[in-house]
């Protein structure tokens, strides 16, 4: 291995490197229309601070008169649009970060795109960006895409706001139009929480006002963009907010050593502090503040460390540590600004996964309260969420967690919303505050519990969901096993599919949003039952995963039973008890499950039955066996 | 105010990163390439779990064609440092004889590192593995995720990544699927070096100049390391002062001449220098999207 001698290297290099040491770290993003030149400026900065390197240089001259749109210059922007689609297509497509660094600073360039589809993409690079830069073609002046881009860096919480009204050179360098922009600018940005932006005319193309000045532009006195840059404050260097640590990691090496690992979110902690721990409320001191370089007195927000207690107490990952005069917010009910970023829209009621700092749970928005038009920043009410919406929510988890209104603290204020099924990332929210709902309704405690009364039926309750297509033979298997439990003295009830859209539910339709609401009542419904001690037969065709899920969130987990009874399409159609096949296939019937629309067949039911292979009697039996098998 | 330099920021998110894939994933490992990348990656886990040891073991996917040296500095840091070490060969190629000069390049590559990783990740089953590559080294990388969703054929598709907002990584996957995660993907190779230079971090020796046994190669300084490497009619070995700055397969790693014999001197040479790092590897050059083509299909 070599040993790293030190003390031969010469005063300026030392001196540089100090110099390196003691610089920060700004992260910007940059917005703005396809065709304001984003990539191109952020190809001017990379090119004028010299990060280009000789062979990167080399063929992006190769690769310029391949597939460049300047003639003979070189394409600046060929150096950031790196997929190959993108190259081909001419435009940006995701986000793309870069790195520079200037005598004072190290800086990280979020690339995003302006076309509106890829809306979701902006919002990922404003999500950790200390400052935006908004671009403006000084031909147009402000589009749709200006106002939707500067009210999500708003929304994200962008402290800073820099107006770059490029292309100058195209309108003859002049102050009328810049002043024009930047009064239509000043105008909408105090509409959207902004009452100081900085706005600079430049040329991306020529470098003019981006690292050096120009006698073109002799008429504006504010700085360059790289000088204004340097000198925006970085955002979380303030820790004077309140403690808080999220637990990311238990540390326990052996059993004398209990630390918890984690990065300080907000403030600053000392040994000797207290703290309090939530959601459990225990409270202790902090004993040290472990390292790999050695013990700490105290450490500050944005630090990745490690914390012993005083006291043993019990703690785990997703837990918040917090100055104990000072805690964070604890609820189960919050109301929130939610971004989509998935093509299968968010629908009220469907149950989705929140996670929030190191803590995973479930979640459903109870409640769509309206969507904002970004164009207008009008709000309007609405029944779902679609890819690139924005919309506040109330939204409800089936526990408590410990969290900060985003306006107060980013790390703690902010989750990203993930689909149970296909486990993408479909949204990402910003908590506004805690409903107060969460703490003031507590469950009616009652004395005649559901033990109680299964205990009195001499059985355990239990909700037997029943799915297949449409004359698979559902209901009647359904019936008989109902008839048998009957004649063994069981107490049961029979929800049918039919049946409960004639009473219950005779006000929906057959569209996503209905067929999800009828589900959920179904299950609901099914839940009072199984807790009224009864034995439930549900039958419904049932088609999505993601609604048999729901109902089986609802209940406790040994109590619900999903009974696939898979018969072949073919087999159900030849059989068309109602006749309900005919007409679809006439296209009498719209949304037909098996025909046109999906049914999505359970991956792991707990039991199937196969129709071909057996009698409706049969079948019946082996639900029978099933359930005596549980009872055992 | 707080004080933290822009390298103890770029640290604690890295620290951060690798602490998630620990709690989050069932089963991690970490690719171990031997190289500077690898060392700041490895040092970094060290410190992310601090007093206790790594939670997860480190595979280091060996072609046979490594230079010795750099063999010889794994097992020793695995020993030093007391590291769970795996080291996986594929040894379907190795049974075919597939090496970079019978084959060429691509198909050694393919073979060796590519498919041979995946053997490796199928083998164990690990279901997140963590990579020490940066967004600065190439244009694709500039665009991946942090946390990489990879398909149970191993496949990254570019245009379908989930959005990656705050810190806040989703770990989930399905069975078979898998994450490749990239905790210094915000570091530069600037940073990388000075990084390596203020923590004391120890590296291979193949990085400083020093005079070894070259073969001057389609404009490339290639070391002889062993008997393997052919030597062309018209070509000569000769000694000259070179260090190399991506560690990789020695007939595919071009060497550059230097004066560099310590860290001060290699700091000082990327500072003046003019061309990428990753110029002196001979599997970037063969197309203009080649990285991206090979990222898809497996390849870190």
């Amino acid at each position: 291995m070599h040993d790293q001698s030190v003390g031969k290297a010469p005063e300026a290099l030392i001196r540089y490197l100090k110099e390196q040491e003691s610089k920060d770290l700004l992260r910007f993003i940059t917005c703005g229309s396809v065709d304001d030149g984003k990539s191109t400026l952020i190809g001017r900065l990379l090119f004028d601070s010299k990060m280009i390197f000789e062979d990167q240089l080399a063929s992006l001259e190769k690769d310029s008169r391949k597939m460049g749109t300047t003639g003979q210059d070189i394409d600046l922007a060929l150096l950031l649009d790196g997929l190959e689609a993108e190259r081909e297509q001419g435009i940006t497509i995701d986000v793309a970060y870069r790195f520079f660094a200037t005598d004072k600073r190290r800086f990280i360039v979020a690339d995003t795109p302006g076309h509106e589809q890829y809306t979701r993409n902006m919002a990922t690079g404003a999500s950790t960006a200390d400052a935006a830069i908004i671009l403006v073609d000084a031909r147009k002046g402000l589009l749709t895409q200006t106002r939707r881009h500067s009210y999500i860096c708003s929304l994200l919480g962008v402290r800073h706001i820099i107006l770059a009204v490029n292309k100058m050179d195209l309108v003859d360098y002049s102050q009328t139009v810049f002043d024009q922009i930047r009064a239509d600018y000043e105008a909408f940005a105090k509409t959207i929480g902004y009452d100081h932006v900085s706005c600079l005319p430049l040329s991306a193309l020529k470098g003019e006002n981006v690292l050096h000045r120009t006698a073109a532009l002799d008429w504006f006195n504010g700085p360059t963009l790289l000088a204004k840059l340097e000198t925006i404050p970085v955002a979380d260097a303030d820790d004077t907010g309140p403690f808080r640590l999220p637990v990311q990691w238990v540390n326990r090496p052996n059993l004398d050593f209990r630390g918890f690992s984690g990065t300080i979110a907000a403030g600053r902690i000392s040994v000797g502090d207290p703290v309090v721990v939530l959601p459990s409320a225990k409270s202790s001191r902090v004993s040290s503040i472990v390292t790999f370089d050695g013990t700490r007195e105290s450490a500050s927000i944005g630090e990745a460390i490690t914390l012993t207690l005083e006291d043993e107490i019990d703690i785990s990952r997703g837990d918040v540590i917090c100055h104990s005069e000072n805690r964070a917010g604890l609820s189960d009910q919050f109301e929130a600004k939610i971004v989509w970023m998935a093509d299968e829209p968010l629908i009220p009621g469907r149950p989705y996964l929140l996670k929030s700092g190191a803590r995973t749970v479930s979640m459903v928005v109870t409640r769509l309260k309206y969507s904002i038009n970004v164009n207008s920043l009008e709000q309007a009410a609405t029944k779902r969420l679609e890819l690139n919406d924005i919309g506040v929510a109330n939204i409800s988890l089936d526990q408590q967690i410990a969290f900060d209104p985003y306006h107060d603290n980013h790390e703690t204020g902010s989750f990203i919303i993930i689909d149970k099924m296909t486990n993408g990332t479909v949204g990402a929210g910003m908590i506004d505050f805690g409903l107060r709902r969460a703490t003031n309704i507590h469950w009616q405690a009652v004395d005649v519990n559901k033990a109680a009364r299964a205990a009195m039926k001499a059985q355990k309750p239990a909700v037997l969901w029943f799915t297949g297509l449409s004359g698979s033979g559902k209901s009647t298997i359904a019936n008989l096993v109902e008839k048998r439990l009957h004649a063994a003295g069981r107490h049961t009830y029979m929800l049918d599919g039919d049946n409960i859209r004639h009473g219950l539910n005779k006000d929906l339709g057959f569209t996503e949003v209905d067929r999800v609401e009828n589900i959920r009542r179904v299950a609901e419904v099914a839940r009072l039952m199984a807790d009224a001690g009864l034995i439930v037969l549900v039958s419904f065709i049932s088609p999505f995963r993601s609604e048999r899920k729901m109902a089986r969130d609802l209940l406790p987990e040994d109590e619900f039973h999903e009974v696939f009874v898979d018969t072949p399409i073919a087999l159900c159609e030849q059989r068309d008890p109602k006749g309900l096949y005919k007409k679809a296939r006439m296209g009498e019937i719209k949304n037909f499950t098996g025909i046109d629309s999906p049914y999505e067949p359970p991956l792991a039911s707990e039991l199937t039955l196969e129709t071909a292979l057996s009698s409706a009697e049969e079948c019946a039996g082996q639900v029978i066996d099933y359930l005596d098998q549980l009872s055992d | 105010m707080s004080q933290m330099t822009h390298l103890q920021r770029l640290e604690a998110e890295s620290i951060q990163i690798i602490r998630e894939v620990a709690s989050e994933c069932r089963n991690p490992v970490m690719l171990f390439s031997i190289g500077k990348d690898s060392m700041v990656m490895l040092h970094l886990a060290r410190k992310a779990f601090y007093p206790s040891p790594l939670p997860f073991p480190i595979l280091h996917v060996d072609t046979t064609w490594k230079f010795r040296e750099m063999i010889a500095f794994r097992d020793q840091l695995a020993k030093d440092w007391g590291l769970d070490l795996l080291v996986h060969i594929n040894q379907d190629g190795v049974k075919q004889g597939v090496g970079p000069i019978s084959h060429g390049s691509a198909i050694h590559t393919d073979i060796m590192k590519t498919q041979s990783l995946k053997q490796a990740l199928d083998l164990y089953k690990f279901d997140a593995a963590f990579g020490g590559a940066r967004r600065d080294e190439e244009k694709s990388r500039a665009k991946e995720r942090i946390f990489s969703f990879r398909s149970a054929q191993h496949r990254w598709d570019p245009k379908n990544q989930r959005p990656e907002l705050w810190h806040i990584y989703n770990t989930r996957i399905h069975k078979g699927e898998s994450m490749r995660v990239f905790p210094i993907s915000n570091w530069t190779e600037l940073d990388v070096w000075q990084y390596i230079y203020q923590e004391k971090i120890p590296i291979i020796e193949l990085y400083f100049a020093k005079e070894r046994p070259v073969v001057e190669r389609d404009g490339a300084l290639i070391m002889v390391d062993d008997d393997r490497l052919p030597i062309n009619a018209g070509e000569t070995v000769e000694k000259r002062m070179v260090r190399f700055r991506t560690l990789g397969c020695y007939p595919l790693t071009g060497g550059i001449e230097s004066q560099a014999t310590d860290m001060e001197g290699i700091i000082m040479e990327m500072l003046v220098s003019r061309t990428s790092e990753r110029q002196g590897r001979v599997i970037d050059r063969d197309h203009g999207a080649s990285m991206e083509k090979k990222k898809q299909e497996g390849y870190f």
